[in-house]
C-alpha cells in the first residue's frame, strides 16, 4: 500500500537525509521524499499499521533532521 | 465603465484571495530579523574593539552575543547531529570551522570577527537559497495548479459548491464563466470556449457545444455550460494529471541519484582531510624537520578548508534544474513523468514512430473528388454521400464530413450491401452505386484505377459511371517539421512502424522525411522490430518509441522512453508512457528533446562549475592561506550563482 504524505523540509540535502530515514524505519518497504513537491510518498511492507509506522517514520525524520515536519 | 471598474476589482479580489502572496514564510523572517540584528552587533563591536582595547574574554563574551544569535539554531543541530551519530553534514562543517576561529582567537590571535562573520554569511547564503527554492518552487507548482477546488451543483436554494469528491457519475453540474470544469463529461447545456492552455500548452480557446466531451482542468471562457459527469473526480483527467504530475519528481535521474551518493561520501571526506591537514603538516614539521609545528598557521588553513568544501550548491541545485525541465514542459503540454526520463530522452539518438494517430491523424478524409465528364463535384458527393450513409464505417463519416450536410435519409429507398464489392441503392429515384473497381465490374463499367494511394470509392449513377473519391488517413500538421525539428535536436535515424501497406506507408514516409519504414507489420511485430532496434544501437545511446498508447503500450513499455499521444485523458497512455503529449501534437516531441537536453546542459554546467570553484577555492586556502571570509563568501556566491542557473530550466521559450 502507498501513502503520500504532506511535509515540511528547509533543505534538498535535509530532505535525503529523511528518506533514507524513513526507508530504515520497519515497516516501510519504500520511501521517497521530493523536496521541490514537500511530499513523502511511502510504501508499506504488507501488513505494516500504517499509523503507528508513520510514528516511528515521523520519529526518525526529526532525529536527522529535528526542523521538519510531517502531516499525517 | 462603471462596469468595466467592478469587473476589474472583482478580478483583483478573486486574484488576491486566490493566491496568496506571500513573500517570506515565518521561519524566513525570523531568520532575516537575526541577520539584521548580529549584522548590526558585529559592526559596532568591530568599531568598538578598534577603539578602545578590551581583556580577551570581555571581548570573547561580547562577540559570543552576535554569534549566538546567529549561529544558535547551526550549534544546536551539529549537536544533535553527533548525538545521534549523523556527524558529517553541513552544520558540522560550519560549528567546527566557527568554533575552531573563536578557538585561535583566545589563544591567538584576540579577533572574533571571522567566527561571527563567518556564520552571518552561511546564515545569508541559507535564506538566499530557501527563498529561491521556495519561490521558484511555487512557480513551478503555480504552472501545474490545475486543481478545481469545488463543483457547482443546482440545488434547492440555486448553485450549491460542493467537494469534487462527492460528485457521482451522471451527476449535472454548472461550470460558470471563468471557472475550472471540475470533472470529466459531456456538455447537456449552453455552448462556449475552453481554454485548454492549461493541459494541452494550447493557447487557442475550443469552442464546444451541447454534446461534446469535456475534460476536466479546462478553463471556461464564455458561456456558461452545464455538464453531466461521466467519470468520478478521482477517475477524471484532471486528478490523473495531477497524481503524475505530483509524482514525477520521484523517479530520480541518474544525475540526481549521484549527487545524493555523492554528498554521502565528499562530507566525511572533506572532514578527514582538514583533520589531516590541520595535524600531519605541523606533526611533519615537527619531527622530520625538526622545526617548530606552526600548528597556528594549519590550524585555520583547515577551518577555511572545511569551510569552502561544503556541498550545498550541488545538492540544491541538481533537483532544482531537473524539477524546473519537468515543471517547464508541462506548461508546455508534454507530462514527464520522472526526472531520470528527462535524463534518458536527452540521449536518444534513435526516435521510431507509429504511423497511425501518431504521425496521421488516424482520421480519413476525403483528399480528392475526380467526377467523370458530365458530373459536378458537388453532384458525386451528395450522391456518395447518401448511398453510404446507412452506414457507420469510418468511410462513410469522411464522405458525410465531405458533403458538409447531413444526409437525407428519407430519400433513400433499396439500400443493398455487396460484401467485399460496396453498396447500391436509389437516391431520390436515381440508382446509384458506390464501391470498389470489382464493383464497377460487377455492373458492366468501365473505371481507371487512379495511382494515387489512398482508398478509392468509384460511383456508377443511373447506370453510367460517374467518377471517383479518394480518401486518406491525413497527416498531421505538424509531422514533416516535428521530423526535421527531432533531426535538429540530434536524433540520428527516424523510423517509422505501421500496420499499414507498402505503398501507403512508404509514400507518407517520403514525405515527412522519416529514414527507414517498416511496414504490413502485426502488433507483435512491432515489439519484436523495437527489439532488434534495440539491439542494433549502441549502449551509450537511447531509443524512444512514439505511439498513441492505445494498442502500442508493450512497445512503449520495451522502449528506453515511451511517448504517447495523449488524445487528452485516454487512460492507456498516460499509464504504458513515461512522457504523455497531451495535445498529440508531435512537434512537441522535438521540443521536449530540447527542454532535456537543456535540463541536463545546465545540471552538467553546475556540477562542473561548482566543483571546479570548490577545487580553485580550496588550492587557493592551502597555497595562498585564503582567509575564512573569501572561503565562505565564495561557498555562498557558488550556490546563489547555480540555484540561478537552475531556475533557467524553467524557461522553455527560445530553445
Amino acid at each position: 500500500m502507498k501513502k503520500t504524505y504532506k511535509i515540511e523540509v528547509d533543505c534538498a540535502n535535509c530532505a535525503l537525509k529523511m528518506e533514507d530515514a524513513a526507508k530504515a524505519t520497519a515497516g516501510v518497504a519504500d520511501a521517497t521524499v521530493s523536496f521541490m513537491t514537500q511530499k513523502m510518498k511511502v510504501e508499506f511492507a504488507e501488513g505494516a499499521d500504517e499509523v503507528s509506522v508513520m510514528k516511528e517514520v515521523t520519529k526518525a525524520c526529526k532525529k536527522v533532521e529535528p526542523d521538519c515536519e510531517i502531516f499525517l | 465603465m462603471q462596469e468595466g471598474r467592478a469587473g476589474l476589482r472583482d478580478l483583483f479580489i478573486r486574484l488576491s484571495s486566490n493566491k496568496r502572496v506571500k513573500v517570506m514564510t515565518k521561519k524566513q523572517k525570523k531568520v532575516l530579523i537575526r541577520i539584521i540584528i548580529s549584522a548590526v552587533l558585529l559592526v559596532g563591536l568591530m568599531v568598538l574593539t578598534r577603539l578602545i582595547d578590551i581583556n580577551v574574554y570581555v571581548k570573547l563574551g561580547l562577540y559570543l552575543i552576535p554569534y549566538l544569535i546567529i549561529g544558535y539554531d547551526i550549534l544546536k543541530k551539529a549537536a544533535l547531529g553527533i548525538w545521534h551519530r549523523e556527524v558529517f553534514d553541513e552544520n558540522f562543517l560550519m560549528a567546527v570551522a566557527t568554533l575552531g576561529a573563536i578557538a585561535l582567537g583566545i589563544w591567538k590571535t584576540g579577533d572574533f570577527d571571522e567566527s561571527v562573520a563567518v556564520m552571518l554569511f552561511y546564515q545569508i547564503g541559507e535564506l538566499f537559497q530557501s527563498y529561491a527554492v521556495g519561490k521558484s518552487r511555487k512557480s513551478i507548482t503555480a504552472l501545474m495548479d490545475i486543481r478545481p477546488d469545488y463543483a457547482n451543483i443546482e440545488g434547492e436554494n440555486g448553485l450549491e459548491k460542493v467537494d469534487p469528491d462527492d460528485v457521482e457519475i451522471g451527476s449535472v453540474i454548472v461550470v460558470l464563466p471563468g471557472e475550472k470544469v471540475p470533472i470529466d463529461g459531456r456538455i447537456i447545456e449552453g455552448t462556449t470556449s475552453l481554454n485548454t492552455s492549461a493541459l494541452t500548452g494550447e493557447s487557442l480557446p475550443r469552442d464546444v457545444k451541447v454534446g461534446d466531451e469535456v475534460i476536466s482542468g479546462c478553463v471556461n471562457i464564455s458561456g456558461l455550460i452545464k455538464i453531466e459527469t461521466t467519470k468520478e473526480f478521482g477517475e477524471s483527467t484532471v486528478s490523473k494529471i495531477l497524481d503524475l504530475v505530483e509524482n514525477s519528481s520521484m523517479k530520480k535521474a541518474k544525475a540526481e541519484n549521484f549527487i545524493s551518493r555523492f554528498a554521502k561520501i565528499y562530507t566525511p571526506v572533506v572532514c578527514y582531510s582538514a583533520v589531516a591537514l590541520a595535524i600531519l603538516p605541523p606533526l611533519f614539521r615537527i619531527l622530520i624537520l625538526h622545526e617548530p609545528g606552526m600548528w597556528a598557521h594549519w590550524f585555520p588553513m583547515a577551518l577555511n578548508f572545511l569551510v569552502v568544501s561544503c556541498p550545498c550548491a550541488l545538492v540544491i541545485s541538481v533537483p532544482l534544474s531537473f524539477f524546473g525541465g519537468i515543471g517547464g514542459a508541462s506548461a508546455r503540454g508534454i507530462l514527464v513523468k520522472g526526472s531520470s526520463y528527462l535524463e534518458t530522452l536527452s540521449k536518444v539518438k534513435y526516435m521510431v514512430f507509429d504511423k497511425t494517430g501518431t504521425l496521421t491523424k488516424g482520421v480519413f478524409q476525403v483528399t480528392e473528388v475526380c467526377p467523370a465528364d458530365d458530373m459536378r463535384k458537388e453532384q458525386l458527393l451528395y450522391y456518395a454521400a447518401h448511398v453510404e450513409s446507412y452506414s457507420n464505417h469510418p468511410i462513410s463519416k469522411s464522405l458525410k464530413d465531405a458533403y458538409g450536410q447531413e444526409p437525407d435519409a428519407g430519400i433513400l429507398s433499396q439500400v443493398e450491401e455487396i460484401s467485399g464489392h460496396g453498396v447500391t441503392a436509389l437516391v431520390n429515384g436515381t440508382s446509384v452505386a458506390a464501391g470498389n473497381q470489382k464493383l464497377m465490374k460487377k455492373l458492366g463499367l468501365e473505371c481507371t484505377e487512379p495511382d494515387q494511394v489512398g482508398t478509392v470509392v468509384h460511383i456508377a449513377v443511373d447506370q453510367k459511371y460517374a467518377g471517383y473519391i479518394l480518401i486518406n488517413d491525413v497527416v498531421k500538421e505538424h509531422a514533416a517539421e516535428a521530423i526535421t525539428g527531432l533531426k535538429e535536436a540530434g536524433v540520428k535515424k527516424t523510423i517509422m512502424l505501421t500496420g499499414d501497406s507498402r505503398r501507403v506507408a512508404e509514400k507518407v514516409a517520403g514525405r515527412l522525411g522519416v529514414d527507414e519504414v517498416y511496414s504490413e507489420l502485426l502488433p507483435s511485430d512491432k515489439v519484436s522490430k523495437v527489439e532488434e532496434l534495440l539491439e542494433q544501437k549502441e549502449n551509450q545511446e537511447g531509443l524512444a518509441f512514439v505511439g498513441d498508447g492505445i494498442n502500442d503500450a508493450p512497445v512503449l513499455s520495451r522502449a528506453d522512453i515511451g511517448i504517447a499521444m495523449g488524445a487528452m485523458g485516454s487512460d492507456a497512455a498516460i499509464e504504458a508512457a513515461d512522457i504523455v503529449l497531451m495535445d498529440d501534437d508531435p512537434a512537441k516531441i522535438a521540443l521536449v528533446m530540447k527542454i532535456s537536453r537543456k535540463t541536463l546542459r545546465i545540471v552538467h554546467e553546475n556540477i562542473v562549475f561548482a566543483l571546479a570553484v570548490k577545487a580553485v577555492c580550496l588550492l587557493l586556502t592551502v597555497i595562498l592561506g585564503m582567509g575564512m571570509w573569501l572561503a565562505i563568501i565564495a561557498d555562498v556566491g557558488v550556490m546563489v550563482l547555480a540555484v540561478l542557473n537552475a531556475t533557467r530550466a524553467l524557461r522553455t521559450k527560445n530553445l
